[in-house]
C-alpha cells in the first residue's frame, strides 16, 4: 500500500438547515484515482469542495501531505497550490489569453519566469491538442476545449492532487469524451485524482477504486468491478438500475 | 424675415460679444469642467474605498475563523461597514445642494478657502456614495466561480481580487462610471449656491447685465449638451466594447 495523501477523518459540513456532510471518513492514497458518485444533493461537491477548503467543514479534519487543511496555523493558500481544481463551468478567466489563464498562478505564486511559465503552458496546450489556441480568449472555445484548457491550468501548478467536480456535466455530448480523454492519461501518468462524476463508463474503467454518497454519507466504496458488478447496498443497487 | 435675423445679431453682440461678457461663458466653462474631473477623481477614490470595504465584508463576514488576527480584522471590517452604510444613507438620502450649503457655510464656515475647492470636496463626496454602489455592484457581478478558481490556484483573497475580480469588474463598470461623469457634470450646475462663476452662473451673471434671458441660458444649456453629447459617445463605445468581449 502505497503513502496516504489525503486523509479525511470524520467530516460534518452543517448548513443552517441541512446536514450535507455527516460524518465522512476516507483514505486517499498517492496514485489512486477515486471516483465519487451518488444522487444530486447527496453531498459530493461538499466533500470535494472541502478538501481544498472551499467549504469549510463545521467538524472533523482533512490532512493533505500530512498537514491539517482545516487547521487555520496552516497556509491554505500554499496548501491550494498542491491541488489543482476543476469546476463543472471551466470558470477559466474570461479577461486574459489562454496563455495568460495558464500562466498567471505559476508566475505570481511560483514565482516562475514568464519564458519558464509559457514553455511549460505550452507543452501542457500541445499535449491536449490546443497550442494553437493559446492566444485566443476564452470566449472563443468550445466547451469541450475550455474544459481542457481548465485541466492545463491546473495542472501549470504542478499538483499533488486533481479534484474534479462534474467536469463533464456542463458539455454538449460529442464533447464529454474529449475531455474524458484528458483525465485518462492523467491517470495513466499516475496522478492522484478525485472525480465527482455522473459518467459510469468513466468510473468503471479509469477509477481504481468507486465511492458511492448518499444524504452525506459514504455507503459504499469498493474497486470499480466489485463496485459495479456486485454491489451490496440496496440503495447503491436502485441507483446503479436507473443510471446505468 | 431680415428684421428677425437683425434683432438675433444685435442680441448676440450684446450679450457676448460688448465688454467681451463671452469670457464669463468661457471662465465659467473652465471652472465647470475644472470641478467635475477633481470631482470625480475624489468621488473614484472615495468609491473605490468603500466598495472594497463593503464587498470585502459581505463576502467574508460568513468565513471561518482562522485566528485571533483574523477575528479582529473581521471586526475593523464591521465597523468600516457600519460607517460606509451611514455615509452612503446619508449622501443618498439627502439633496446635493444642501450638502454643498452645509459643506461651504458650515464645515469651512469660518475658514477662507477657494470656492472650486469647496465645491471639488462637495461634489466629490456626493459622487463617492454613487460610484462606490456602482463598483460594489461591478465587483458583486462577477461570477463566483471566478473567485473560487483564483482562490483553487492558490491566490489569496487580495491577489484574487486585484489579478481577477477587479480587472474584470472595472471592465463592466466603465459605462456606468461614465455615465456618472456626466450626471456629475450637470449636477455642478447648483454651484452658484455657494457663488462659484461657473458656466451656469457666468451665465446668469450676463443676464443680469442685459437683462436678457434668452441668450445667455440658451448658450449655457447648448454647451452642456454638447459635452454631454460627447460623452455619451464615449460611454457608447466602452458599452460595445464591454459587449465584444462577453462570455
Ligand atoms: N452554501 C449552501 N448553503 C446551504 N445548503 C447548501 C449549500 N451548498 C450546498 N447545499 C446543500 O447541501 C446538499 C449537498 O450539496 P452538494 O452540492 O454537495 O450535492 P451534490 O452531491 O454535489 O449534488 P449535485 O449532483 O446536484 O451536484 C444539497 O442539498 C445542497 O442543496
Ligand atoms: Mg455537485
Amino acid at each position: 500500500m502505497s503513502e496516504v495523501i489525503i486523509d479525511v477523518k470524520d467530516l460534518v459540513v452543517q448548513f443552517p438547515t441541512l446536514r450535507a456532510l455527516d460524518g465522512v471518513s476516507v483514505q486517499i492514497s498517492r496514485g489512486e484515482v477515486v471516483a465519487v458518485i451518488g444522487p444530486s444533493g447527496s453531498g459530493k461537491s461538499t466533500f470535494l469542495r472541502c478538501i481544498n477548503q472551499l467549504e469549510t467543514p463545521t467538524s472533523g479534519h482533512i490532512f493533505f501531505e500530512g498537514k491539517d487543511v482545516t487547521d487555520p496555523k496552516n497556509d491554505i493558500n500554499k496548501i491550494r497550490q498542491r491541488m489543482g481544481m476543476v469546476f463543472q463551468q471551466f470558470n477559466l478567466f474570461p479577461h486574459m489569453t489562454i496563455l495568460q489563464n495558464l500562466t498567471l498562478a505559476p508566475m505570481k505564486l511560483q514565482h516562475k519566469s514568464k519564458e519558464q511559465a509559457e514553455a511549460k503552458a505550452m507543452e501542457l496546450l500541445k499535449r491536449v491538442g490546443l497550442d494553437d489556441r493559446a492566444q485566443n480568449y476564452p470566449t472563443q472555445l468550445s466547451g469541450g476545449q475550455k474544459q481542457r484548457i481548465a485541466i492545463v491550468r491546473a495542472l501549470c501548478m504542478e499538483p499533488d492532487v486533481m479534484l474534479f467536480d462534474e467536469p463533464t456535466s456542463a458539455l454538449d455530448p460529442e464533447m464529454v469524451g474529449e475531455v474524458l480523454e484528458v483525465m485518462r492519461d492523467l491517470a495513466k501518468e499516475n496522478m492522484t485524482m478525485v472525480v465527482v462524476t455522473h459518467e459510469m463508463g468513466f468510473a468503471k474503467e479509469v477509477a481504481s477504486r468507486v465511492i458511492f454518497m448518499e444524504n452525506g454519507h459514504i455507503i459504499e466504496e469498493n474497486e470499480p468491478k466489485q463496485f459495479f458488478e456486485s454491489p451490496e447496498n440496496q440503495r447503491l443497487k436502485d441507483f446503479l438500475n436507473k443510471v446505468l | 424675415m431680415f428684421l428677425m435675423f437683425e434683432s438675433f445679431k444685435n442680441d448676440f453682440y450684446r450679450n457676448f460679444v460688448k465688454n467681451d461678457r463671452y469670457i464669463y461663458l468661457v471662465k465659467g466653462l473652465g471652472v465647470t469642467l475644472k470641478v467635475t474631473f477633481f470631482a470625480l477623481i475624489v468621488g473614484l477614490v472615495i468609491g473605490i474605498l468603500i466598495a472594497t470595504i463593503r464587498s470585502t465584508h459581505d463576502t467574508t463576514h460568513t468565513t471561518k475563523y482562522r485566528g485571533p488576527m483574523h477575528h479582529f480584522l473581521q471586526i475593523l471590517l464591521s465597523i468600516g461597514n457600519f460607517l460606509c452604510n451611514i455615509y452612503l444613507t446619508v449622501i443618498r438620502g439627502t439633496p446635493s445642494t444642501v450638502q454643498l450649503m452645509i459643506i461651504y457655510f458650515v464645515i469651512f464656515g469660518s475658514v477662507s478657502i477657494d470656492k472650486s475647492i469647496v465645491a471639488i470636496c462637495a461634489f466629490g463626496i456626493n459622487s463617492g456614495a454613487y460610484v462606490a454602489e456602482i463598483i460594489r455592484g461591478g465587483i458583486m457581478s462577477i461570477d463566483k466561480g471566478q473567485f473560487e478558481a483564483g482562490r483553487s490556484l492558490g491566490f489569496g483573497y487580495i491577489s484574487t481580487m486585484r489579478y481577477i475580480i477587479i480587472p474584470q469588474a472595472f471592465k463592466n463598470v466603465l459605462p456606468a462610471l461614465g455615465n456618472e461623469m456626466i450626471v456629475l457634470l450637470k449636477e455642478t450646475s447648483i454651484a452658484g449656491y455657494i457663488a462659484l462663476e461657473d458656466l451656469t452662473m457666468g451665465a446668469n451673471i450676463i443676464r443680469g447685465q442685459t437683462y436678457s434671458a434668452f441668450m445667455p441660458l440658451f448658450a449655457a444649456a447648448f454647451i452642456y449638451l454638447a459635452i454631454v453629447m460627447l460623452l455619451s459617445t464615449g460611454v457608447k463605445k466602452l458599452e460595445n466594447n464591454s459587449r465584444a468581449n462577453e462570455r
